[in-house]
Order: C-alpha cells, then structure tokens, then sequence
C-alpha cells in the first residue's frame, strides 16, 4: 500500500504535549534542587505526561508505518534522523571522554607542578605539596579516602554481557531478514535480558562503592568522571532495553518485514553505540 | 487508527486543503510556511525583549557613575541580553528562514519531519519561557555573562538549575530542527537539484545544521557539569577535588566558536542569494563559496581557546590557536571578495535588501578585521575582555547577521504575502539602522583600546564622552527599529496595494525556484516536484 507522494502529517498534537511535559519535569526538577516543595509534584506530572506523550507518538507512528503510508523516501528521512541523533549523542559522550583526558594528562599534572599550564601557579600558590596522580581527589582529598573501581571483577562481567547482547541482537536481525520469528523474538529476548542484566549489574558496583569502597559522585574528580561517564551511559542502557523492548513487543505482534523494519533498525543501531561508548569506558575509565 | 487512515486520505485526495482555522492552526501546525512564521514571529519579539536589555545597558552606561539600576542587575542585563539575542533572536529567525525557504528552494513539499519540527519549535518557546522567568527569581537572573563560567555563575541564586535546564531545550530545539534541516536537503530535493545546484542559503544551513549536531551536546555536557558541581557533589571545575575552572572553558569555547558560526553561516547565505538578484548577474565563484562556507566550518572546530589568551596556556597552544584562527581569514576573504566580484560590472539597483547586503558586507568586513587583530595573542593581551571586543562581536553580528535577517524579511515578504512593503520606509529604515549602528558601534573600539573594561556599570570618566556617543547611537538604533515592525506589520496586512509577480525582483525566477511560484504563495507548495532547476549560478 507504499504510496509514491512523500506523507506530510497534518495536526500534530503530541509535540506541544511532549514539550509541555518535557518543561514541566525540568522546572520542577529546578524546584526540587532549590529545596521548594513543589518540585517533586511537577516533576511527576511533567514526567508522567512526557512518558505518556512517547507512547502515543510512537504508537501513531507504528500504526501509521503498518499500514503503508510510509513511502521508502519517508523512510530514509527517518534513517537520517536516527544517524544524526545518535552523533548528538557521541558528541554528548564525547565531552565527558574529553574531561576525563584533559583532567587526567593536562590539570592534574598541572596542579602537581609539571609543566607550564594555568593550575601551575595553584600549585606553588596553594598546594604545593601536592603530587600529581591518578586517581586522585584533589589536593583538598574532598569526600575522603576512596578505593578506586577495578577492572576485572564486575566490569570485566560487563563487558561480556554488553558484547553478547550486540551479537544476540544482530542474530535477531539476520532472524528478522530470513522471515524467522522463532530466531527474531529469541534475539531480542536474549538482547533485553542481557541488557537490564546488565543495568542490575551496573547497579551492584555502584552499591558497592558507595558503601565499601567510599567512592561517591563527590570524590574529587575521579568519582565526578566515574560516575558521570558510566552514569550516563547506564542511563543510556536503560534507555536502549526499554527501546528493544518495545521492539520485541512489535515483533511478537507480528510487525517488520525484512524490507520495511526502521524501527527495529534504529533499536538495534542505539544498541550498538551504547556498546561501543561501553568499550570505550571499559578502556578509558577502568582499564587505563 | 481509522482516523489515521482517514486523515491520510484526506491528504491524498485534496493536496490544497488549507490551515485550520483558529489559534490551534499554530499550536499543532506541521507546515513549514507556518512553523516558519512561528519561528520568525518569535525571534522579532525576543529581538525587541533582548533590545530593551541593551538599552538598559546603554542608559547605565550613557554617564559615568550609577543611574539606574543595581550592579548585579547591570550584569544579569548584560548576560540575558547575550542569550537571549543569540538563542532567542537570531537563531531562530535563521531557523525560520530555513523552514520557509529550504523546501522551497530545493522543490520539497515540506521538511522532512514535519512533526519533528514543530516540537523543535515549541521546545524552544519553552527554553525561552524557563529562561525569561529567572528574571524574576530570588538573586535574579544569571549575572555571570553569557559563556556562564565556574565559580562566577555557580554563585547565582535561584536561577541557576532553570538557566541549566533552559540550556537543555534550546539544545533538544536546535538538534532537533538541524537534523530536520539535513535530512530535509540530503532527503527532499527535487529530481535534478543535484547539491551543487542549490542555493547558497541552502548550502550553508545544510553546513551550519553540521555545526549545530556537533555543538548543541557539547554545550549541555558543559552546564549538566555546572549543575552537579553546584547539587551534586562534583569536582569537575573545583581545583581542590583535582578538577579545574579553565576546562569550562575549554569545553565551552569549543561550542562557542562553532556556535557564532551558526550565526554567520547562513548570514552569508542569504547574502549570496540577495546581491546576485539585484547585481543582475549569477553569484560570482559559486563552489568557491561552497567550499569557503565548509572551510569555515571545519576550522571553526579548531580555533576556540583563542577566546581564553589571557588564561595561562602553554605558550605552545597560545601559538597554535593564534595561527589557526589566522588562517579563517582566508576562506572568509574569498567570500567577500565573490560578493564585491558579483557586483562588480552589474546593472545593480538599490532596494532595501540590497542596501542591507551592501552594508553587510562592508560592515562584517570591518568586524572581521577586528577579529584579525585580535587573534594576534600578545596584542589580544591588551584587547582582552575590554570593548573593543564588544565592538568587534556585535559589528559580526548587529550590522552582519542582524541586517541579513531583516534584509531577508525584506527580500522574501513580498513572496511570502503578496503584498509590497514601502519602499521608503525601508530606505529610511536601512539609513536610520546604518548610521545609528556605526555611531553605536564604532566608538567602543576606540573605549577598548584605551582599556575600558566589558561588563561593568560604572567607569572611569576619561570613557565618558565616547559612551554617550554610543549610547545616543543605541537609542537612535533601538527606536528604529519600531519602524521595522511596522513596515512588517503593514506588508503583511496590505502592503502598498501594489500587484507583486510571482518574480517579484526582475528576473529573479532566473535564480531560485521560490519565484517561480504565485504570490502569495499556497499554503501547500511542490506537491509534485517543478521540472526545471534554475541555472543561473553556472
């Protein structure tokens, strides 16, 4: 039932719902950090109207693409978009990577002394017993002694569920390619399972270092950029299974044909980038 | 989901079905035309709000001495004024140029993802409605200048958590509406509108939605930082956790100078599409321009701490970044150079667009040398922070920018309406805004160089007689600006009563496909893509 005419939808309701949400969660989120207690209210109602307007919007948009109005050229429009917000979002990470080389090869050593850099004149002015290292909290040791994250225990675990879950994913995809609902619905099962397995896991260190290692968001800069970084791309997992969920939930309704499946695809190329960060964290913040 | 059918057909059967009718037509609109007026209709009001500010400024700083207002509301002045001008009034009304004229210039018949676009709309009113009410919050609104660096702006009270957070949306907005823009260009363009065939205004913003993709996350990264060192314990820009201040800055001038490209790019691009039609000759060195436009952009990725000589860099970063920043000057020399080239042995006339352009281009080129100058890092030493880069940035952006948006309003009014301005009152206009925008402009450099500091409400009173000067020029400036609105207004409820042609501007159709279309123009526009391309770039 593919038509040829590019579809231009008319009377879009669920972005002024979605933005009025979006804003209400934000200024009540505001609220809650300035200590007013109307915070917390709106930033429920704002949340709950936003989750509401996702799953409308993207139930209009699975309705509409099952029955045929979305012509291969709306397609690519949607392919585009997907591509381009998944660079946002590296652009996004790519700040955090960004503070964690600078702090870790310019301000620290800076702060100890090394080189001709701006915290060079903190050092001999302020700390200048301070040596440079890595981790560290700073010559102020601010939120106290700390044990730094390991590599190979948790971490390590991680990494194998991550991968195995990038593998599984693609399998559901060939699954979904050769008309194979049985390999597709597994795929994805296997994918979810091992992602929120993932998340608890994730969970588990962050318990374990909050209470046993004394390592906290305000451990100097290396909780800052611990957290941050794997905080973030937790967030992002937990984003990513709740996306292949639905995805699964479509497939055991019986939606995508092996020529006409974005939004399988554009699940499956965010889960492959939360993969990749992953790695990128799993070198950068644990290993080095 | 009958009703998703039924809709569908409705569109399939009857491609001239017009607006809704009411209020609701803007709130749920998925038309470019009306997204687009959304777009512009907004940045005139926030330009008008973000101009009052200035005024504000300029009346404190008419005398030396404190008149009017309170230091710390001086300062919360100076620094709305900035984000409301830049996120407020000219990215949005370039982003609303963009949505009437990218479709219509690459024969679409709307943005890619109409729906899409209308949530990049409102979320930007709702950025802007977070950020206007910090103005009336317990410690006022954010005082610590627009680049909001630690530890100044982690002292602002209330406001703080809700400028962040206003941050975020314009963010979302402008991400949203750049992948919008790319996948409408790469996506949409009629069959035979290969990509060296666009419109300038066309190439540019497809570069500067690149420059916004990059840019937009990087800006939220840096405030989401801001936020948790305020309320969440972090050490990110606290030297005493092993953090550091300098790298806000760091990260924020990488969004930073990329982010005053987004202003000037499709400056640039409305004034490559302006001065061909009335030099009455194609654009002069077209992929130079495309080419120049990209060189700008990459370069402006690799160039951000020469907003932070004074910081303490190694000398060899203060090296680097002095020499790549030199080098902008040359892709940017080629395009005014194209421009002069175009004119050149044309048979021009000189409407109101086009004695903006010309402004434009004499002006930016003052504001560019400017820039030259102070990317030499040891004289930056001396210029740093003084007026003389306020007089630098606002001649790039007032008598740049500024005038392209208003010269656009100029040029494509009578398109979009199909009513004519008055000529007069745009020629008195434009020389009302020229003059008064030089006298406003130009004496602060000479304020800068003497060493006046930026940022202050109170100075030494050798500064006196050049700020009065500056001040009558703000007024004088400000004030005319009304005469702007009217013309608009009065355009689009009449206009001169003149017939407008399809053309418009003679021979105009010879050089974008809007103008082969009616004026006004329908509310649906190439349901079936045009069958020519105009080639007058070739």
């Amino acid at each position: 039932m593919s038509t040829n005419a590019y579809y231009i939808p008319h009377k879009a309701t669920w972005p002024i719902i979605g933005t009025g949400g979006l804003m209400l969660t934000l200024a009540g989120f505001a609220n809650v950090l300035n200590g007013s207690s109307i915070g917390s209210a709106m930033m429920i109602m704002g949340f709950v109207v936003f989750i509401i307007m996702l799953a409308g919007w993207f139930t209009l948009q699975a309705v509409e693409s099952e029955s045929g109005m979305y012509s291969t050229q709306v397609g690519i429009s949607y392919r585009m978009g997907m591509m381009w917000f998944i660079f946002s979002e590296v652009m996004f990470f790519a700040v955090f990577f960004g503070t964690l080389w600078y702090t870790r090869n310019l301000s620290v050593p800076w702060l100890g002394g090394f080189g001709d850099g701006p915290g060079r004149a903190t050092h001999e002015t302020l700390w200048p017993v301070f040596e440079a290292m890595w981790p560290t909290n700073g010559p102020g040791e601010i939120g106290g002694e700390f044990e730094p994250m390991g590599t190979w225990g948790l971490p390590f675990l991680n990494t194998l569920i991550l991968l195995t879950s990038g593998v599984t994913c693609t399998w559901a995809h060939h699954g979904l390619l050769a008309k194979n609902r049985d390999q597709l619905i597994k795929g994805l099962i296997a994918t979810v399972t091992l992602g929120f397995l993932f998340v608890g896991f994730q969970a588990l260190e962050y318990h374990e270092a909050y209470t046993e290692m004394g390592l906290t968001l305000g451990s100097g800069i290396y909780g800052s950029t611990f957290f941050m970084l794997t905080g973030f791309h937790g967030f992002h997992v937990c984003v990513g299974a709740i996306i292949l969920s639905v995805i699964l939930f479509r497939s055991w309704k019986g939606h995508f044909k092996p020529e006409n499946h974005f939004a399988f695809e554009a699940a499956a190329w965010y889960w492959h980038f939360v993969d990749v960060v992953w790695l990128g964290l799993f070198v950068f913040v644990y290993m080095m | 989901m009958s009703a998703v059918v039924a809709e569908h057909d409705d569109h399939g059967d009857h491609h001239d079905h017009g607006p809704e009718k009411g209020l609701l037509r803007w709130i749920i609109t998925t038309n470019h035309k009306d997204i687009g007026t959304l777009y512009l209709v907004f940045a005139l009001a926030m330009f008008f709000l973000g101009g009052a500010m200035a005024l504000v400024i300029r009346a404190e700083l008419f005398e030396p001495g404190l008149q009017f207002v309170e230091p710390q509301f001086f300062n919360s002045m100076t620094t709305m004024h900035a984000l409301i001008m830049v996120f407020g009034a000219v990215m949005p009304a370039f982003v609303g140029l963009a949505n009437w004229m990218i479709p219509l210039m690459i024969g679409a018949p709307d943005m890619a993802l109409p729906r899409m676009n209308n949530m990049s709309f409102w979320l930007l009113v709702a950025g802007a409605l977070l950020l206007a009410s910090t103005l009336f919050m317990e410690g006022g609104a954010p005082a610590s200048g627009w680049t909001l660096y630690p530890p100044l702006v982690l002292q602002t009270g209330a406001a703080l958590p809700f400028a962040i957070f206003s941050v975020h949306l314009l963010g979302i907005s402008s991400i949203m509406g750049a992948i919008n823009i790319i996948a409408t260009i790469f996506n949409m363009r009629a069959p035979g509108m290969t990509l060296m065939k666009m419109p300038l205004f066309v190439w540019t913003w497809l570069i500067t939605a690149f420059l916004l993709i990059a840019i937009m996350p990087v800006f939220a990264g840096a405030v989401t930082m801001l936020l948790t060192d305020r309320f969440f314990d972090t050490s990110f820009f606290d030297a005493a956790g092993g953090g550091d201040p300098v790298l806000y800055q760091h990260i924020f001038w990488f969004f930073g100078h990329p982010e005053v490209y987004v202003m000037i790019l499709p400056t640039f691009g409305v004034a490559s599409t302006i001065i061909p039609v009335f030099a009455r000759k194609p654009l002069f060195g077209y992929s130079s321009m495309v080419y120049a436009t990209a060189s700008i952009a990459f370069l402006s990725f690799i160039v951000w701490a020469h907003h932070m000589f004074t910081v303490g860099m190694p000398v060899a970063g203060e090296l680097y970044f002095m020499y790549a920043t030199m080098l902008i000057a040359i892709p940017t020399g080629v395009k005014v150079f194209n421009w002069t080239a175009t004119m050149w042995k044309g048979s021009m006339t000189f409407e109101t667009p086009m004695l903006f352009s010309i402004a434009f281009v004499v002006l930016f080129t003052m504001g560019g040398f400017t820039g030259l100058m102070m990317s030499v890092a040891p004289s930056d030493f001396q210029y740093h922070d003084t007026y003389f880069i306020v007089a630098h940035f606002h001649y790039t952006l007032v008598p740049a920018s500024i005038f392209i948006i208003m010269a656009a309003g100029y040029f494509w009014l009578p398109k979009w309406t199909g009513n004519m301005y008055d000529e007069k009152l745009g020629q008195l206009h434009f020389w009302l805004s020229a003059i008064s925008v030089n006298v406003l402009f130009f004496p602060q450099h000479f304020l800068g160089l003497a060493g006046m500091p930026r940022r202050i409400p109170d100075y030494a009173v050798q500064f006196a007689d050049w700020n009065m000067v500056s001040s009558i020029g703000a007024f004088v400036f400000g004030f005319s600006q009304l005469l702007f609105l009217y013309i608009v207004i009065k355009t689009i409820r009449g206009g001169t009563g003149e017939e407008v042609t399809g053309e418009v501007w003679e021979d105009a159709s010879k050089h974008s496909l809007e103008w082969t279309l009616p004026s006004p123009l329908p509310y649906h526009t190439f349901t079936t893509p045009p069958k020519e391309i105009p080639t007058e770039h070739f």
